[in-house]
C-alpha cells in the first residue's frame, strides 16, 4: 500500500498534485469517488482507490461516471468525478443540468486540462464550463494547494448548493512537491433528500430552477469578492500588477518577484470588484492565465485597461521565461532576443511497444492501405497513423471510428464507392463510446469492417482495468464483458464475428481480406494482451542468423526491437537502384513473440539458442 | 552550484521506461531530508514507451515554478547520448552534463528517416559544457540488469552535488530495502562503480 494512505495528521509529504488531490477527497469524508482514465488525471482515481472507507471505480465513460456521482450525491453522500478535459465534452448533457438541479451531499469534478498537448487530441480551456454551467471554478497552483481545495470544494458545494469545478492543468496534476496532510473526517451522511421538484428535470421544475440558479450566481459573485482564496500580494516595482491563477501564479512569481500579483485561487465567478481595487495600485494591469484570453475578455468587458495575450502567447504552457521578455517589452525595457542555441536531434515520437498485440494488425492494414480507407480512434493504436505503418486516415474523439466508417460508406464520392471501410478501435474505447456507434451501423444496415484490438488493458493511460478485462479498479475480479456476445446481440452476423491472434499474422491478414469482402458488417476481435500488463508472458527471444538479405521487410512491423546495423545502395542490372537495410535483433528486449518471423522470406529470424548444427 | 535564488536545478532526460523519473525521485527525497523545499515535475509524451522524457527537479530554500528554465541548469544527467544533447541548452554557463554513452535508436532512424549524430558527447563538449561520460548500460549489463543504470547514473553525479554522496546512496539502497531487499547490495555497488565511472571520465578528460 502506498505510504501516503497511512500517513498521520501534519506529517509532510512529496505528493504530486493528482495524489494530493485524491488525500484531500478522502479528508473530505468522501463516500463514492469515479473516473474514466485520462492523461493527466488518471492517478487521482488510482490513489482514492487504495484508502479503505471509500467506494472507487473505473466507470465506462465519462458521461456514466459523472452521473454514477451525481446519484450518490442525491442519496446524501459526499462525492466525487474526475476526468481529463475532453472527458467533460462527454459528460457535459448530465453536468448542465445537474447545474440546475444542484447538490444533497457535496459534488465536486476535478477536470484535468492537458495544456500544451502533451497527450490529447486538443487544447481546451475547462474554465469554459464554469461560465457555460454557472458552477464555482477552484484553481490550485501546486499540490498543497490541491489537497486543501479538494476539501475546501465540498464545503463550497453545499453551502451554494451546486457541484463545484475543481479545474487543474498538467503543471499541478504531474508535479511533486511538499505537501502537510491532515486526516479523515467522518461525514454526517444526509440520507435521502426526497424532492422530486428538485431532482426531476421536466421543464415546470427546471423553470423554477433557473430562479434558483440565478439567485446562486449573485450570491458566488459576492462571495469571491471576499474569499480568501482570492488575494492580492503587495510588491514594491508597481509599474506592473499581475493577475493571475493555477500554475501560472508560480511563474509569474518567479520572473517578477517584486511586483504586485492578485492570485485568483477562486476564478469563476471572476472577483471584478477586488481586481479592480487592486488595479488602481498598478500602473499596468497584465493577465497571464492559461490558455484562452478569457479572464482577459471578462474584465475588459468590465471596463478594465489590461494586457493579456495581446502580449503572451495565446496556446501551450506558460512558462517564467515566457512570460519575462513580453513584459519587459512592454516596460520598455531592451530585452536580448532569445537565441536558439538548441542543437538539431533526430525526433523521438513515442512508439507502440516491443511486441505490441497492435503491431501486427497495423501491418496487414499498411500492405492494403490503398484499397481501403481507415478511421482510426484513441488509444496507443492512434501510433498506427505513424512510421512505418501509416495507416490511419482520420482520428477524431473516442468511438468516433465506427461511427465516422459508416458516414464515409455512405458520403463516399461515385469512384470511392467500393472501398471497403474499416473502423480500428480499443477494448476500452470501444466500451466508453464504441457500442452505440456500430449498433448504429447495424441499424442503418451500413456495412463496415470493425477491428477491435483488445488487448484487456486500457493500454493508452497506463493499463488500467475496464469493464471488459474481468477485474476492477482494486484489482479484484469483475464481471468481464464478453465481446463477442455483445456484438452478435447487437445484430452482428455470428459468422462475421471473428477472434484472432494477433501474432500469427497470416491468419490475421487473411482474415482481414476476407471479411473488407463482405457486404455486411464484420468485427475482427484480437486477443493478446498488452505487454506492459501482467497478462503478458514473455517467450525465448528472437536473433537473426546470417543470411538477412536486407529486404528490411521485418522492419514494417514496427517492433522497436528490431535494428538497422547497416543500409547499402544495391544497383540491379537493370539499373534499378534498390535501398537494402540489414537487421539485428536485440535479443534482451525481444519477447519471441514470432510476429517478425513470418515476414522474413529468408527465415533468418530464430531463436537466441538455435545453431545451425543443432537444425541440421 | 546554485543560482541567484539558491536553487538547485538538476534535469535529468532519457527515454521512456529507462527510468527517469525514479532517479528525479529519489533526488528530490535527498533533498527533503536537508530540510530543502523541492519540487519535481515531468515532460513525458505519450503514455508508451520509447518517446522523450524529461524530469526537472528544483530544490532550495523555495521553489516557484516546477520547470527549470532553459538556460539555469545547473546539471544534465543524461541516460541517453543524442537526448543529452537534445536538452544541453538548458544548461547554465558552466554547467555539467554527466552523458551516459549508451546509444538507443528510436525507429525513425531504423528507418531511416533521420539520422543519429555521429558523435552527440562531442557536440555536446563543442558549446563549452563540461561532459563526464562513461557506457552505463555496458557497465549494468556487466551487473546481469538493465535497470542499474539509473543507479549508476546517479552514483555517477554523486559527487557533483551540493551535499554529500552518502545522502544520496542512503536514500537509494534503503529504498531497496523496504521494497526489494534482495537488490539492496547490489544498487549500492552499481552506485559505487558509476561513482567510479565518472572519476575516471573526469580523470581522462584532465589528461
Ligand atoms: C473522452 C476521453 N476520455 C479519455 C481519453 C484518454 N484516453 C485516450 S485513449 C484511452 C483509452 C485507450 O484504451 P483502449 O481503447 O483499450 O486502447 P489501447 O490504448 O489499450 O490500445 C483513453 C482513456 C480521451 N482521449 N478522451
Ligand atoms: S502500452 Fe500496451 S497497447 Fe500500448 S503500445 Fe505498449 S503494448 Fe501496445
Ligand atoms: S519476435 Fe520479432 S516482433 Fe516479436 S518482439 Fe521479438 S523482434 Fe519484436
Ligand atoms: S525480413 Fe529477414 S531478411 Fe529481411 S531484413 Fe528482416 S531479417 Fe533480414
Amino acid at each position: 500500500m502506498n505510504a501516503i494512505v497511512k500517513a498521520h495528521a501534519q506529517s509532510k509529504h512529496l505528493l504530486s498534485g493528482n495524489e494530493a488531490l485524491a488525500r484531500g477527497v478522502w479528508e473530505a469524508g468522501v463516500n463514492v469517488a469515479t473516473a474514466y482514465p485520462g492523461t493527466p488525471s488518471t492517478e487521482i482515481l488510482e490513489n482514492l482507490a487504495l484508502y479503505p472507507d471509500i467506494h472507487a471505480q473505473w466507470s465506462v465513460n465519462e458521461k456514466v461516471s459523472l452521473e454514477v456521482a451525481i446519484g450518490a450525491c442525491v442519496v446524501g453522500s459526499r462525492a466525487f468525478c474526475a476526468m481529463k478535459h475532453v472527458g467533460v465534452n462527454v459528460a457535459s448533457d448530465a453536468l448542465m443540468s445537474q447545474t440546475l438541479a444542484g447538490v444533497n451531499g457535496g459534488l465536486v469534478l476535478a477536470v484535468a486540462d492537458d495544456v500544451g498537448l502533451s497527450s490529447s487530441q486538443n487544447e481546451q480551456d475547462s474554465r469554459f464550463w464554469g461560465r457555460f454551467g454557472h458552477l464555482p471554478i477552484l484553481e490550485p497552483c501546486d499540490s498543497q494547494e490541491a489537497y486543501e481545495m479538494a476539501i475546501r470544494a465540498f464545503d463550497l458545494s453545499e453551502q451554494f448548493g451546486c457541484p463545484v469545478i475543481i479545474r487543474l492543468t498538467t503543471r499541478v496534476c504531474h508535479v511533486k512537491s511538499i505537501v502537510e496532510v491532515g486526516e479523515r473526517k467522518a461525514y454526517a451522511h444526509k440520507g435521502f433528500l426526497n424532492d422530486p421538484s428538485k431532482w426531476v428535470m421536466v421543464p415546470s421544475n427546471a423553470k423554477n430552477l433557473l430562479a434558483t440558479q440565478g439567485k446562486r450566481d449573485d450570491l458566488l459573485k459576492a462571495y469571491v469578492n471576499e474569499c480568501d482564496l482570492n488575494f492580492a500580494e503587495e510588491g514594491k516595482d508597481k509599474r506592473v500588477g499581475f493577475v493571475t491563477s493555477g500554475p501560472a501564479y508560480l511563474h509569474v512569481k518567479e520572473a517578477f518577484p517584486d511586483a504586485p500579483v492578485f492570485k485568483m485561487g477562486f476564478s469563476c465567478p471572476l472577483p471584478i470588484a477586488k481586481i479592480k481595487n487592486f488595479a488602481k495600485d498598478v500602473d499596468k494591469l497584465i493577465v497571464v492565465e492559461e490558455t484562452e484570453p478569457l479572464v482577459e475578455t471578462e474584465l475588459r468587458a468590465a471596463g478594465l485597461d489590461l494586457y493579456g495575450k495581446d502580449i503572451l502567447p495565446k496556446t501551450g504552457e506558460l512558462s517564467p521565461l515566457v512570460i519575462k521578455g513580453p513584459v519587459l517589452k512592454l516596460l520598455g525595457e531592451v530585452v536580448e532576443d532569445q537565441v536558439d542555441t538548441s542543437l538539431d536531434v533526430f525526433p523521438r515520437p513515442p512508439t507502440m511497444c516491443v511486441a505490441c498485440p497492435h503491431l501486427s494488425p497495423y501491418y496487414c492494414l499498411s500492405k492494403i492501405h490503398n484499397k481501403v480507407r481507415i478511421a482510426g480512434d484513441i488509444g496507443c493504436y492512434t501510433l498506427g497513423a505513424g512510421h512505418p505503418w501509416k495507416a490511419l486516415d482520420t482520428t477524431t474523439c473516442m468511438g468516433a471510428s465506427i461511427s465516422m466508417a459508416l458516414g464515409m460508406t455512405l458520403g463516399a464520392s461515385e469512384d470511392d464507392k467500393d472501398k471497403p471501410v474499416i473502423a480500428v478501435i480499443g477494448d476500452s474505447t470501444f466500451l466508453h463510446m464504441g457500442l452505440q456507434p456500430l449498433l448504429d451501423v447495424i441499424y442503418n444496415q451500413g456495412n463496415v469492417t470493425v477491428m477491435l484490438l483488445d488487448n484487456r488493458a486500457t493500454g493508452m493511460t497506463g493499463g488500467q482495468e475496464h469493464a471488459g478485462t474481468g477485474f476492477d479498479i482494486n484489482g479484484k475480479e469483475a464481471p468481464r464483458a464478453n465481446f463477442e456476445k455483445i456484438v452478435e446481440a447487437i445484430g452482428i452476423n455470428p459468422d462475421r464475428i471473428r477472434r484472432v491472434n494477433p501474432y500469427e499474422m497470416p491468419t490475421m491478414f487473411k482474415i482481414i481480406k476476407e471479411e473488407i469482402k463482405q457486404n455486411e458488417p464484420s468485427v475482427i476481435i484480437t486477443n493478446q494482451p498488452c505487454v506492459l500488463t501482467d497478462r503478458f508472458h514473455k517467450h525465448e527471444p528472437l536473433k537473426v542468423v546470417d543470411g538477412c538479405t536486407g529486404c528490411g521487410n521485418c522492419l514494417s512491423t514496427g517492433c522497436p526491437a528490431i535494428i538497422v546495423t547497416h543500409r547499402e545502395t544495391e544497383v540491379r542490372k537493370s539499373g534499378k537502384e534498390i535501398e537494402k537495410a540489414y537487421v539485428e535483433i536485440e535479443s534482451a528486449a525481444c519477447t519471441g513473440c514470432n510476429l517478425c518471423v513470418s515476414t522474413c522470406g529468408p527465415d533468418v529470424i530464430k531463436p537466441v539458442n538455435f545453431t545451425k548444427e543443432a537444425a541440421q | 552550484m546554485s543560482n541567484v535564488n539558491g536553487l538547485t536545478n538538476i534535469l535529468v532526460v532519457g527515454i521512456g521506461g529507462q527510468g527517469v523519473m525514479t532517479a528525479s525521485e529519489v533526488l528530490s527525497m535527498a533533498a527533503i531530508k536537508l530540510g530543502m523545499d523541492v519540487k519535481k515535475t515531468e515532460v513525458a509524451g505519450m503514455a508508451q514507451r520509447g518517446g522523450v522524457v524529461t524530469s526537472h527537479v528544483r530544490f532550495g530554500p523555495k521553489v516557484l515554478s516546477p520547470a527549470i528554465p532553459k538556460g539555469e541548469a545547473d546539471l544534465i544527467v543524461g541516460f541517453e547520448p543524442a537526448e543529452a544533447m537534445r536538452w544541453c541548452d538548458h544548461l547554465k554557463d558552466g554547467g555539467i552534463a554527466m552523458v551516459n554513452r549508451f546509444r538507443i535508436k528510436p525507429p525513425v532512424v531504423n528507418v531511416g528517416l533521420f539520422d543519429y549524430p555521429e558523435d552527440p558527447i562531442q557536440s555536446i563538449r563543442d558549446q563549452g559544457v563540461e561532459v563526464y561520460d562513461f557506457d552505463a548500460g555496458a557497465l549494468a549489463q556487466e551487473f546481469g540488469e538493465m535497470r542499474l543504470v539509473n543507479t549508476i547514473m546517479m552514483g555517477a553525479i554523486s559527487d557533483h552535488l551540493p551535499f554529500e554522496a552518502e545522502v544520496l546512496k542512503d536514500i537509494i539502497v534503503e529504498r531497496f530495502r523496504q521494497k526489494k531487499p534482495e537488490l539492496a547490495d547490489l544498487n549500492d555497488r552499481a552506485f559505487e562503480a558509476g561513482r567510479m565511472a565518472a572519476a575516471q571520465s573526469a580523470k581522462k578528460a584532465a589528461e
